[in-house]
């Protein structure tokens, strides 16, 4: 095995792991804290793949952003004396057969698929790129996008506003 | 030698463990983070395609608006989540049941 392969399997293995803390965990804290570790691995596999800045986006859009979301969203839908923050499973054996057959099905297509491989893209800073294309030919979906988070932002502060504000 | 089918496996492993994080838990806020999940595989199938693929860097744009659509849906949804907790005191999905007719 060379050495890039070795760390690959590092990253997936805290990736999937960490992942299925997230999904069995009794405790949301422990779920909120192993999907820490499971966007860590995302963006590791990221470096991996040549893609820098998005690896640094993953790291603070996700961890900082989404994650203390989350966390602020774990804190305030339990009363604060309620310290064991369980988190309960339900129909469990049907979700678990339909998950694993979707992975089989899933990994089974990707395998056996003939896919169009081409030359690859080279190992390359990305970032002055990934500028110039959003201000070139993605602009429209670049403004769009940024339309849409101005959207869910007032839309998310209306949705939680006490009746009777104004 | 890592290849293509390496990553993605690794990614229908992140995708199959979300849709089981949606379907087992009860806490709704439990299910987005199952939700999270299957956005970061659909960003690793991306990003990996954007490799090795026909070279451009299509995949990433893509992968960095799904980043942004996967950031104002957890807003809007930790919204609808705390004026649920308000409404009925619960987190908890399945009592979430007062549009039933």
């Amino acid at each position: 095995m060379t050495p890039g392969s070795v760390v690959f399997y590092v990253f997936a293995a805290i990736t999937v792991g960490s992942a299925a803390v997230v999904v069995l965990a009794r405790s949301l804290i422990y779920s909120a804290f192993a999907l820490l570790f499971t966007f860590f691995g995302v963006a590791g596999l990221y470096v991996l793949l040549g893609a820098d800045f998005l690896a640094a986006t993953q790291l603070l859009i996700y961890v900082g952003g989404i994650l203390v979301l989350l966390l602020f969203g774990v804190m305030l839908t339990h009363k604060l004396y309620d310290l064991d923050l369980k988190s309960e499973v339900t129909q469990f054996v049907p979700g678990l057969v339909i998950a694993s057959g979707l992975f089989a099905v899933v990994v089974l297509v990707a395998m056996r698929t003939q896919w169009a491989v081409g030359s690859g893209r080279p190992l390359e800073p990305t970032t002055a790129e990934i500028g110039r294309q959003f201000m070139g030919p993605y602009l429209l979906p670049f403004e769009a996008a940024s339309i849409l988070l101005l959207v869910a932002l007032i839309g998310a502060a209306m949705i939680v506003r006490r009746r009777g504000d104004a | 030698m890592i290849g293509l089918h390496h990553y993605l496996a690794v990614s229908a492993a992140l995708f199959s463990l979300g849709i089981l994080g949606v379907l087992t838990r009860r806490n709704a806020v439990n299910v987005l983070m199952g939700i999270e999940l299957i956005l970061n595989s659909a960003n690793i199938n991306l990003v990996a395609f954007s490799r090795f693929g026909p070279g451009n860097l299509q995949g990433q744009l893509f992968a960095v608006f799904v980043i942004v659509i996967a950031a104002a849906e957890v807003a809007v949804a930790l919204a609808i989540v705390l004026t649920l907790y308000r409404l009925r005191r619960t987190p908890n999905l399945d009592e979430a049941d007062i549009l039933k007719g």
